[in-house]
């Protein structure tokens, strides 16, 4: 029991990153209809910001780790939306009205490239951080095993359910948020009461690239060690959590997030770490047989 | 942005200084935040963990191209040629000197020019120079057309015109491919590096053309590919080196294999629609590579499957000594002893097997089923209310796609001898979806296009080496950007119905 405990809240943690990184996928596709397949490479870009931004505090002198950690945040949170719009502008924004394959290539293209300037710029090497957040609480106790859960692992789920409120607030009461269901549904009919159409698609990304940076931060922090690969496998990881979800439903990215988050820790912990990919793939699998538009998603009206 | 773009015929209004300049200082700053986090600090590698080293001249350099970039853009918008001109061709002229003066004047020379080199690595004085080049070509049509640029619209125009004389023409165009395709491994120039280029460069034409059938024909959205790739090389691996089978015989083995694995997968999953079926594809590509990864009594694992038998010719081997009571294929040729004869066997392995991927794509065109998975492609609701079995259809698109691909897995488990699950991973599906959406759908000419630009030009171009992979994935983005149907897209009507106004109607 304890042992199964211990592995939900891994679960949890892994969930809440895989989350915030499909809400960039799950926004993006409902507003456009696009797989943004550079999305886990703005995520990786947010590690990287983070790490980066870490020396840099550590070479002007501020040590004291809360700060160090807010400076991190606002940093990833500033630099990663450039990254976010930049995408949507060069790579995105010519191919509107394309064949959906196009931007589907342009995607797959500029995630090649990103990885490919991060490895030059930065080396293929893994880049360790030291723990910075140490120590946590017990939760209970069972015979000799301890179930704990970090500082790290509340900041994590904490932060995220924040940001998931903030975001969910965004969308729910504010005029951008209205603009952004409005394209959602029709963007034409939106454009002609007056939305604007391209600065609502740029703030989408901006949007889920922030929140990219964020996940980034939290797996450095989580792990302590980055490369340039880590984009690929996570986000794949994270658009599965968005289809299993039903991909356009913002609650629905996040059940997906800890769904898998949590098949993955599960798997690990009773049967073999190694194939816990395959199992979180799949459970997508069997989900879309016998819901084929994902837990969450409305189902898809064909009309003639 | 705030300057506003001038309809042809109103030139030369006054240019508004202010808005330009806002316009490319907003550019530098968007560069600014893009270039501080990773190009201004580099992570070293110290003992016990990571240091930075600083290289902010890189991005003020980066933020003045920007900037004059930008500018520049605005001019030629504005229709001012002239000053862009001016400067990209000095410019471009001066780095391309630079840049070549040391294959041209010797290495005095070059030790000189490189001060006007701004930056350390080689690539990106290129860049630039391709840049200033550009700039420069774009000044010069904007002179010639006398103030109107090229349209966006008359480009689509020009490059469909060349997409329809490709396809009018491809009765003439294909065998002449072909016989050079066939007359290419004789010519006296090719030596084993263009004869591996030439396999390589087939193997992925092959692969292309398998692709086409899922993706081109039937509309079907296939990330994960090379699962069946993968499926092709190890059924022959395996075979191979447990029942020491020969190629010949674990070909069609290999085949059927792959299929049933398209078949396995694609019986729960295509009734989904477009990108969830890409999502699942793509899945499984990546749970095939884990289970090739982890299975390792059965595939050996990360290890991978070594000496897989060479082909031979239907049963001479390529030795220089045959063994006893056998002959080898140069003493029965009576040729003088060459590894390359090997090769050259590989390639037109390869080559056969592709033109039979290309035959049997052009007949199926026109059979039943055929026509049935176009159809689907169009409109899948028509389809079933004319009584097409939209799930039977599209599983033989997808086994048959997975078919062939399960060859082109056994020729290059054969070619390498060597295989690992290291070359079935998630890129060479993109490579292979990319050569097929950037040749232009169901356009077999262009899937050998795109891979003459996407294969063979980077392999070519030896500079580019450490780049490859940056310079591929920025081209993949510029042609999708420059010709978003796929370069040599075109697509002629069955039927058509009288000889209408051709710029009427819906296009």
């Amino acid at each position: 029991m304890a042992y199964f405990v211990q592995q939900v809240i891994n679960g949890m943690t892994l969930g809440m990153i895989y989350g915030l990184i499909a809400i960039g996928y799950t926004m993006v596709y409902g507003i456009i209809g696009m797989i943004n397949f550079a999305h886990g490479e703005i995520f990786m870009i947010g590690a990287f910001a983070a790490i980066i931004t870490f020396l840099v505090l550590g070479i002007v002198g501020i040590t004291w780790v809360p700060l160090a950690l807010l400076l991190m945040l606002m940093v990833t949170m500033i630099l990663t939306p450039f990254y976010g719009w930049t995408l949507e502008r060069v790579a995105y924004r010519p191919l509107r009205g394309s064949p959906r394959l196009a931007a589907l290539i342009t995607a797959i293209g500029m995630s090649i490239f990103l990885q490919n300037y991060v490895q030059l710029l930065q080396s293929a090497r893994n880049k360790p951080l030291q723990p910075l957040v140490r120590g946590g609480v017990e939760v209970m106790r069972e015979g000799n095993f301890v179930v704990s859960l970090s500082y790290m692992q509340m900041i994590i789920i904490v932060v995220t359910l924040v940001l998931m409120v903030v975001f969910s607030l965004i969308i729910a009461r504010t005029r951008l948020g209205r603009a952004q269901r409005a394209c959602e549904q029709d963007r034409d009919m939106a454009a002609l009461i007056g939305v604007d159409v391209d600065r609502t698609i740029s703030l989408t990304f901006v949007m889920g690239a922030a929140l990219a940076g964020v996940a980034g931060i939290m797996f450095l922090l989580y792990y302590g060690v980055i490369d340039f690969f880590i984009g690929f496998l996570a986000g794949i990881k994270a658009f599965t959590a968005a289809v299993l979800g039903g991909i356009g439903s913002l609650p629905g990215a996040m059940l997906g997030g800890i769904l898998i988050g949590m098949i993955e820790a599960l798997w690990s912990g009773y049967f073999s770490v190694e194939y816990k990919d395959v199992a979180a793939f799949s459970i997508l699998i069997l989900v879309l047989i016998f819901r084929p538009t994902g837990l969450l998603g409305k189902p898809d009206i064909e009309k003639v | 942005m705030a300057v506003t773009s001038v309809t042809p015929g109103a030139d030369l209004r006054s240019l508004d200084v202010a808005a330009m300049l806002k316009e490319a200082g907003a550019t530098a700053v968007v560069v600014f935040a893009l270039t501080i986090g990773l190009v201004a600090f580099k992570t070293l590698d110290v003992p016990g963990g990571i240091g930075i080293e600083t290289r902010f001249a890189d991005v003020a350099m980066c933020m003045a191209l920007a900037f004059f970039g930008r500018i520049a853009l605005v001019l030629l918008r504005e229709h001012r040629p002239y000053p862009v001109m001016a400067v990209a061709l000095t410019f471009a002229i001066i780095l391309t000197a630079s840049l070549l003066s040391g294959q041209i004047f010797g290495p005095a020379a070059e030790a000189q020019m490189k001060m006007f080199l701004p930056f350390k690595a080689v690539i990106v004085s290129w860049i630039i120079c391709v840049l200033a080049w550009s700039f420069a070509i774009r000044a010069a049509i904007l002179m010639r057309h006398q103030g109107v640029s090229v349209l966006r619209d008359e480009r689509e125009a020009m490059m469909d015109r060349v997409g329809a004389a490709v396809q009018r023409y491809s009765r003439f165009l294909g065998p002449a491919l072909l016989a050079f395709a066939i007359v290419f491994p004789l010519l006296p120039f090719v030596d084993r590096r263009f004869l591996d280029l030439g396999i390589l460069a087939l193997t992925y034409i092959m692969l292309g053309w398998g692709l086409n059938i899922v993706v081109g024909l039937a509309g079907l959205l296939d990330l994960g590919y090379v699962a069946f790739y993968a499926v092709g090389a190890y059924s022959y691996a395996l075979l191979a080196t447990h029942f020491e089978l020969s190629f010949w015989i674990c070909l069609p083995f290999a085949g059927i294999m792959a299929a049933f694995a398209g078949l396995l997968l694609g019986f729960p999953v295509l009734r989904l629609r477009g990108d969830y079926l890409a999502i699942v594809t793509l899945g499984f590509g990546e749970m095939v590579r884990i289970i090739l990864l982890n299975w390792y009594e059965f595939t050996n694992g990360p290890d991978g499957i070594g000496g897989i038998a060479r082909p031979s010719f239907f049963g001479i081997p390529f030795k220089r000594n045959a063994p006893e009571g056998t002959e080898t294929f140069h003493q029965m040729f009576g040729l003088e002893y060459s590894t390359l004869h090997k090769f050259v066997f590989l390639y037109f392995v390869i080559l056969t097997l592709g033109l039979i991927t290309n035959l049997f794509t052009i007949r199926i065109r026109k059979l039943p089923v055929g026509r049935a998975w176009e159809a689907l492609r169009e409109d899948e609701i028509a389809c079933r209310s004319l009584g097409i079995n939209p799930r039977n259809t599209k599983l033989t698109a997808f086994a048959i796609g997975a078919m062939f691909a399960g060859f082109a897995g056994s020729f290059f488990a054969t070619r390498q001898t060597f295989i690992s699950p290291e070359s079935f991973v998630f890129l060479e599906s993109a490579i292979i979806l990319g050569i097929v959406v950037l040749g232009g759908f169901g356009s077999q000419v262009g899937v050998v296009l795109a891979t003459g630009i996407l294969i063979v030009l980077p392999e070519l171009i030896r500079e580019l080496h450490q780049y490859r992979m940056l310079a591929f994935g920025a081209v993949m983005v510029l042609i999708m950007l420059w010709r978003p149907s796929g370069l040599l897209a075109h697509r002629e009507p069955t039927i058509k119905l009288g000889q209408g106004d051709k710029r009427g109607g819906e296009p």
